[in-house]
């Protein structure tokens, strides 16, 4: 149960947000690079979830897309089941895309509007040849009812559900090729609360029916907090943090992570006042020196400013602080 | 079976598309106006008194006639009068329509067939493809359309021995008007692939290692269809008058077949000697004609458009 | 007809019916609605997309987009009626007495124009001074909401500020005429975490100080468990449950609202499953007879289908639109 299925290591990916060439000329600038992700590595351990949090501009869609081969990583390796995932060659990889999925954020834009239910689900077994004829409509309708919908609900089209069905529909997609582990990019995150209560309650349903390791990507750390069975908290493209679930809300290492939880709101009206954070996140194209972190860090010093801190183990995992552990409870 | 056609049927009467269609009196007169001259267009040869190709059923003596007048020498009558060779009026303008959207409907699917593939390619490829042929429909579009055309037949008559000239002429106008306006139909795919391939719903088909050509055909063509229709339409117009424009210019279908710009060019040339007929019921023809069209393609433009809606 | 201690009301609503006349039928987006907001109070709005929430605020303020239309009851506000004023009327009330927070804040900052430009004029509009006090009240006011070096951003334009600034710029110009109401429609959905709850605080603490009444329009109970005095749960067009905050999130009597706020995950709580509603809200077209949450509701009975309940008083100042609730305290 314990060996990692998908381990990341050293993963960076660089966009080239440079203007044209004629104008980089006329203007005289040198390329642009925008670092997404640097040097982010974890691994997900068999039939867990790993949750990766973050605000905007954090990167953490990039290594989704990076993971499941939508996008070409600039530098590092990602392995699964032991094995490097080498997108280019077509014929090795063809048996590997199988053992993956990803499920998306807007269920409005995930889902072909001019395809009906059936092939929209069945596009991954035709796709790898799974099963032929009949075999497919018979198993398109039992992965129907698996998620929640009705087998008569093949024939329709996508515009005559809702978002939290639609929902549905793409997790019936994305098991379709019975994968072992699937990529959830926001799962809930344009969905309303009761029905996102619903597609949580589907997903861990279904991870403890299938044995599917999730790699969550989520901005909510109340969702994550109820998903995870590990975290990992990126800031502009880095990882700051990663530790077990449970602990990382009872004694954040790092100080963003601490920030985070104290922004969250307090709905059981406790009485914690929600800490109005200091500042923005910066511009991802020119970010801070050092420690990225440090011009909102209560607890930074000269050495943030100087230093990129690299990770390093603490109590409940590992974080990329110079004073890492000595950050305190959570009141 | 037959309550599933029904129904099917009464789905598509009640489709938004239908409700706007059925509340559009302009659309309405319109798609009439089109489907009257296209049926009398498909039906010429049994409906049209005389056959106009057919030089046996031509009377030079029967030229000049004046429409609902009988000939001074021959006492034959004819609703819209003869031209100069006797042939009559209203059976040159039926089979004329016939060639006019004939070349029109093929010139359009070609330039169509080929700007949809310009634009999913250039689109969905993105980088150097795109910037290649889009600059080369940037350099195209510098250029009046009529003038594109005008080149390419040239060219072609030049390449294709004079025995063939005739027969093959339709079709050297076909190819002539479709490489010229193939270039709006690119565009607007190339911007609605680029928007349609960013969506989710393609990630997914590409997260599964499906074929880039079973993406493009399967999955982003039909989601761009909408706006092609709605330019194929208006292009239809353009390029029925494209046609009457170069035949007109006599570079277009041999006279012995006449299209309704030939039957102008010829009408002109005795509008002032007084032989008024020929000129003017071929030109109704093909206004009502165009114009049909183009305001079909207008309501289309804005009934397909959420925002108008 | 609500709480006996409230002094009057600064709006009142009363039976709003909002309808969009299809092609299809008429679709009945607001169904009576009825709540009052007293001078400076935060009333939250809470509901899932497609409540009726946002077409709530948009009536207030004369900005149903058409075909939408007003097609029964009444808004008053200081016991005037507001929802027949003819356009140009309503303009005035518009940015002088009524201020306006939107989701996004490029929709309500034009981008040609600096924020000094904006803020400026709109001052100018609807109160008699100079340009020159204009300006100084513009800068003391993006000093309070938060925007650092105010006198020299100012005349930045929209494009320059964050997104955060300039949802600080926004609340600037809702609040500059000194309006007596502020509608902010999800405010801080746009936002990143860290950044809400600077937001929130910001547009609380301006509204108390200026004794502006607040109607906050949000999907997110965590930002109405902070900021509202009192919160409206709205369900498929109809208020199923208003009180107090407190009373509503911990002593919820809708079942809907106890299934919503079960709903929600917590960093508190530790169970492994949520609590979920079965389903989804009904579309406009496919509103249930009787209660409208009857298809979802676990605690079903035979006067749900037949009957629509309407607002009971259940507690002090606590309405629930439910038959368990009138059979309970009868």
């Amino acid at each position: 149960m314990s060996e990692p299925l998908v381990q990341v290591d050293g993963l960076t990916r660089r966009f080239d947000i440079s203007k044209p060439w004629l104008n980089r000329v006329l203007e005289r600038q040198s390329r642009q690079f925008l670092t997404a992700n640097a040097d982010v590595s974890f691994s997900i351990k068999k039939g867990e979830t790993f949750a990766l949090v973050g605000e905007s501009g954090s990167g953490k869609s990039t290594i989704a897309k990076m993971i499941v081969g939508l996008l070409a990583p600039s530098a590092g390796h990602i392995r699964f089941d032991g094995q490097e995932m080498d997108f280019a060659s077509g014929a090795d990889m063809r048996a590997l895309r199988r053992r993956f999925q990803m499920i998306f954020q807007d269920p409005f834009a995930s889902l072909n509007p001019r395809w009906r239910v059936r092939d929209i689900v069945a596009e991954p077994i035709v796709t790898f040849g799974l099963l032929q004829g009949s075999e497919i409509t018979r198993e398109v309708d039992r992965l129907l009812e698996v998620v929640g919908l009705s087998a008569t609900d093949a024939a329709k089209f996508p515009h005559e559900f809702s978002g939290g069905q639609r929902q549905r529909i793409a997790i019936a997609r994305a098991l379709s090729s019975k994968p072992e582990f699937i990529v959830c990019d926001e799962p809930t995150s344009a969905l309303d609360v009761s029905v996102q209560a619903q597609i949580l309650n589907l997903m861990r349903d279904l991870q403890d029916e299938f044995g599917l390791t999730y790699l969550l990507i989520s901005h909510d750390l109340s969702v994550v907090r109820h998903m995870a069975n590990c975290i990992g908290v990126l800031y502009l493209g880095r990882l700051v943090e990663v530790a077990d679930a449970k602990r990382l809300f009872l004694e954040p290492q790092h100080p963003y992570t601490r920030m985070l939880l104290d922004a969250v709101p307090d709905l059981a009206l406790s009485g914690r006042r929600r800490k109005p954070v200091l500042g923005e996140i910066p511009n991802p194209i020119d970010p801070p020196s050092g420690c990225a972190f440090h011009p909102r860090c209560p607890m930074a010093a000269d050495i943030c400013t100087a230093e990129t801190p690299l990770p390093r183990v603490t109590p409940t995992g590992q974080a990329a602080c110079h004073f890492a552990g000595q950050v305190g409870e959570v009141a | 079976m037959s309550t599933e056609t029904q129904s099917r049927f009464a789905r598509v009467w009640d489709s938004d598309i239908m409700w706007s269609f059925r509340h559009s009196p302009v659309a309405i007169v319109a798609g009439v106006v089109v489907a009257l001259i296209a049926l009398a267009a498909i039906f010429a040869p049994w409906i049209a008194p005389t056959n106009p190709y057919d030089p046996s059923q031509l009377n030079l003596m029967d030229g000049f006639t004046p429409p609902m007048e009988p000939n001074a020498f021959t006492g034959n009558s004819y609703i819209l009068g003869t031209d100069n060779q006797g042939r009559d009026v209203l059976s040159t303008i039926l089979y004329g329509t016939r060639i006019s959207l004939f070349v029109g409907i093929s010139a359009v699917l070609f330039a169509m067939l080929l700007g949809i593939t310009a634009g999913l390619i250039a689109g969905y490829r993105g980088g150097w493809v795109d910037g290649l042929l889009m600059r080369i429909a940037d350099v195209q579009l510098s250029f009046p359309s009529i003038l594109i055309a005008l080149l390419i037949f040239g060219v072609a008559r030049g390449l294709i021995p004079p025995a063939y000239r005739e027969t093959m002429a339709i079709w050297v106008l076909i190819v002539a008007i479709g490489l010229s306006d193939w270039v709006q139909f690119a565009r607007v795919v190339r911007g609605a692939t680029m928007v349609e391939k960013s969506k989710e719903y393609v990630q997914a088909a590409r997260v599964v290692g499906a074929h880039p050509a079973k993406i493009l055909i399967k999955h982003i063509l039909p989601n761009v269809m909408g706006p092609v229709l709605v330019i194929g339409t208006i292009g239809l117009a353009l390029a029925i008058i494209a046609e009457a424009t170069l035949s007109f210019l006599g570079v277009g279908v041999p006279p012995t077949q006449p299209s309704l710009g030939t039957l102008i060019r010829i009408g002109q040339q005795y509008l002032f000697s007084g032989e008024w007929w020929i000129l003017l019921f071929p030109s109704i023809a093909l206004l009502a004609l165009a114009l049909s069209v183009n305001l079909l393609g207008d309501w289309l433009r804005d009934a397909l458009n959420p925002r108008l809606r | 007809m609500t709480g006996g201690d409230m002094q009057e009301p600064l709006l009142t609503v009363r039976d709003l019916v909002v309808e969009f006349p299809m092609r299809r039928g008429t679709l009945r987006a607001l169904d009576q609605v009825s709540f009052d907001i007293a001078p400076g109070e935060v009333l939250g709005m809470v509901g899932e997309s497609g409540a009726g929430k946002s077409l709530t605020g948009a009536s207030i303020i004369g900005l149903l987009e058409p075909p939408g239309r007003i097609a029964g009851g009444e808004i008053r506000l200081r016991g005037e009626r507001i929802d027949n004023l003819p356009p140009e009327a309503m303009r005035r009330i518009r940015g002088r007495r009524i201020g306006m927070v939107f989701q996004d804040p490029l929709t309500s900052l034009n981008p040609l124009y600096t924020v000094a430009q904006q803020l400026i004029q709109t001052i100018r509009t609807h109160m008699d001074v100079s340009e020159a006090e204009a300006r100084k009240r513009a800068v003391a006011l993006l000093d309070r909401v938060g925007i650092p070096a105010a006198a020299r951003r100012i005349d930045d334009y929209p494009h320059h500020f964050s997104g955060g600034m300039r949802q600080r710029v926004v609340i600037a110009l809702a609040l500059c005429a000194e309006p007596e109401l502020v509608i902010a429609d999800e405010p801080t959905t746009a936002l990143d975490v860290s950044v809400q709850a600077q937001i929130i605080d910001v547009l609380k603490e301006i509204c108390a100080e200026r004794g502006a009444s607040v109607m906050l329009i949000t999907h997110d109970m965590g930002v109405i468990a902070e900021t509202a005095d009192r919160v409206a749960v709205l369900y498929a067009g109809r208020v199923a449950e208003i009180g107090p905050v407190r009373d509503v999130i911990q002593h919820a009597r809708h079942p809907y609202t106890r299934g919503l706020m079960g709903a929600i995950p917590t960093l508190e709580q530790t169970s492994d499953r949520l609590v979920q509603i079965p389903g989804a809200m009904p579309r406009l077209n496919a509103i249930p007879k009787g209660c409208a949450f009857n298809p979802r509701c676990e605690q079903v009975f035979e006067r749900c289908y037949s009957e629509r309940p309407s607002l009971r008083q259940a507690a002090p100042n606590h309405q629930v639109a439910c038959w368990l609730t009138e059979e309970g305290s009868a």
